[in-house]
């Protein structure tokens, strides 16, 4: 290498040694070096912040929906008819295309029953992130083959659950963590 | 290439600059001396067009950089003063916006014309390879362009194409979230896509150096697809090709002014004039007609991850397209079958831009499946099977030949000098 009268079959020197190893210093500190202007487009402080919202839903009748939005973006909340209730119910969970509740308050292995995919104890309350597992659309609500939501975007059908049906979405409508706080507020994040 | 350096300094000082920095004779040699086939048709303009293009959308650009403001608060009412309070700022952002489209419609001729005479072969493969990666460079930054007015359709669009990426396995939510700067599209995004999108040109002008740099290394193609063999075969770049050039560019302009002028909303979206809004999305909402083809694509696949990687491949595929075509031969001129198959090509990508456009139901569904599934069976099957199986017509012994004696079978001796 550096010293010319080493011939090329011969014992690396220390200066080979420290050729490498200067080389391997360089490179781990430009990786370093590299990190920061990547990172900078991370969500920030102020986006990470855990925005949480609360909202009184003591208007919703049964049949009724709001929409609201937590850290930018749509949720949809809904007090369900019994009739919708009865027909996501009757859905066996082995035949979905989804079978998990995509639920952050249960297991991340719970299946997507509509027991799980209501709130604890008010199976009727549906709050649901209002973004198509697609690519990102708001579906539009009580529309669709099954009565529950669509997305005008590409097609995707979800039940009365928020469970996908039909279309090219690979999971359920995603439900954020949330909690009553009273009977008639709820508490989002 | 024979022809270079004729360039001789005639008066002092440009004695003196060449010495230090040959930078007339290499102007001189790339644009005057430079020789170019002499068959050339009006299809090989289309380069000029693009390199005048590209000119007005920096400028055009730059200018507009001075009056609108990346924020999402502001966005929107800023493109608005430019279109009623700043002098002239309606005629320049219309510009700028219709000379987007026809950026695309250039590039798009462009590529065909280079698919149909062949000049992704060898020796050009790197030269068309450069020529797809302007293509992506061009969809990032119009796509990004398209964001900045931050109307309703910039904002869908920029969620759409950004949850393309978390289809990714495992990583694809946390590479979306990085995009964005934060759980959705909003201003931090809006923020970044004007940085990258005031970058993007000059690195598109920098592959544009490139680009034409292995253009003068390998030279032009042309019609008949042959090789130069002689003198006889080219002329200088300058008168020829220069006055040529210019034409067509004053022609397209005509094109353009009337956009402009007559029709400067005509390929744009009326629903993008609702400022965006993060909790309603419209009820149809589709790309820029540029993208249409690849957005058909995109929505024929039922699988959110195989759509996604449906749409990168069909790009992709155009990155290897040198080594799908077997065929040595490069005009369709003398390739009978190919002919027949790029113009079905052509009207598929036709067909699939029409179907992007439609909603994503029903027949469009099964008709989009189909086309998207012809498009790659022309470069991963067609193209290989046609190069093996045609016989291609003779070949011509050289351009000034064919040029020169070909036009005067009824009159020979008009070629007679050569």
């Amino acid at each position: 290498m550096a010293n010319t009268e080493t011939a090329d079959n011969a014992e690396p020197t220390r200066r080979d040694f420290i050729y490498i190893a200067t080389g391997g210093v360089a490179a781990v500190g430009a990786a370093l070096t590299i990190w920061p202007f990547i990172d900078q487009m991370n969500p920030d402080a102020a986006a990470l912040a855990l925005a949480q919202v609360e909202v009184d839903v003591s208007a919703l009748e049964p049949g009724m929906s709001l929409t609201v939005k937590w850290r930018g973006k749509p949720v949809f909340i809904r007090n369900r008819t019994a009739k919708e209730i009865e027909e996501a119910e009757a859905v066996d969970v082995d035949s979905l295309p989804d079978g998990l509740a995509r639920n952050a308050n249960l297991a991340a292995d719970a299946p997507a029953s509509d027991a799980n995919r209501g709130a604890d104890g008010r199976e009727a309350w549906l709050v649901q992130i209002g973004i198509c597992t697609h690519l990102g659309c708001v579906p539009l609500g009580q529309q669709g083959a099954y009565g529950g939501y669509f997305c005008p975007c590409h097609g995707s059908v979800y039940d009365t659950a928020g469970r996908i049906r039909q279309g090219p979405a690979p999971e359920n409508l995603h439900i954020p963590v949330y909690s009553f706080v009273t009977e008639t507020k709820l508490r989002i994040g | 290439m024979e022809g270079h350096s004729t360039y001789q300094p005639k008066n002092g000082a440009a004695k003196w600059l060449e010495r230090r920095l040959p930078i007339m004779g290499l102007a001189h040699s790339s644009f005057v001396a430079y020789p170019t086939p002499r068959n050339l048709n009006y299809w090989w303009t289309f380069g000029a067009i693009l390199s005048f293009v590209l000119a007005e959308q920096i400028i055009t650009g730059i200018v507009l950089a001075m009056h609108y403001v990346p924020a999402g608060s502001l966005a929107f009412s800023s493109v608005e003063s430019i279109m009623r309070d700043v002098n002239f700022g309606w005629l320049l952002r219309y510009i700028h916006a219709n000379g987007a489209s026809l950026f695309f419609f250039a590039v798009y001729i462009h590529m065909f014309r280079g698919m149909y005479y062949g000049s992704y072969k060898e020796p050009r493969e790197v030269l068309w390879i450069l020529g797809v990666l302007i293509l992506l460079l061009m969809i990032a930054a119009a796509f990004m362009g398209y964001v900045l007015p931050w109307g309703q359709m910039s904002f869908w669009a920029a969620t759409v194409i950004t949850n393309l990426f978390s289809a990714i396995p495992l990583v694809g939510p946390s590479i979306t979230e990085w995009l964005w700067g934060g759980f959705a599209v909003d201003s931090a995004t809006l923020n970044r896509f004007y940085a990258l999108h005031y970058l993007l040109p000059f690195m598109i002008a920098g592959v544009v150096v490139l680009h034409i740099w292995a253009l003068h290394v390998s030279g032009q193609n042309n019609p008949l697809g042959i090789d130069v063999k002689s003198k006889k075969d080219t002329l200088p770049f300058t008168p020829f090709a220069t006055i040529k050039d210019m034409f067509a560019t004053v022609v397209f302009l005509i094109l353009f002014a009337w956009l402009v002028f007559y029709l400067p909303n005509y390929m744009g979206h009326p629903d993008n004039y609702i400022p965006a809004d993060p909790l309603k999305t419209p009820a149809h909402i589709v790309p820029e007609w540029y993208f249409l083809p690849f957005y058909a694509i995109l929505r024929a696949i039922p699988d959110k991850l195989l759509g996604v990687i449906a749409l990168f491949a069909a790009i992709a595929v155009l990155f290897l397209l040198p080594w799908f075509d077997t065929s040595r031969v490069r005009s369709a001129k003398f390739r009978p079958i190919f002919r027949q198959f790029f113009w079905i090509f052509v009207l598929v990508c036709i067909g699939l831009g029409y179907l992007g456009s439609q909603p994503a139901e029903g027949g469009y569904v099964i008709a989009s499946r189909i086309l998207t599934a012809y498009y790659f069976l022309h470069f991963l099957v067609i193209l290989p099977v046609i190069g093996l199986i045609e016989r291609p017509k003779p070949l011509p012994n050289s351009i000034s030949e064919s040029v020169l004696q070909g036009s005067g079978a009824a009159a020979p001796a008009t070629g007679s000098k050569g």
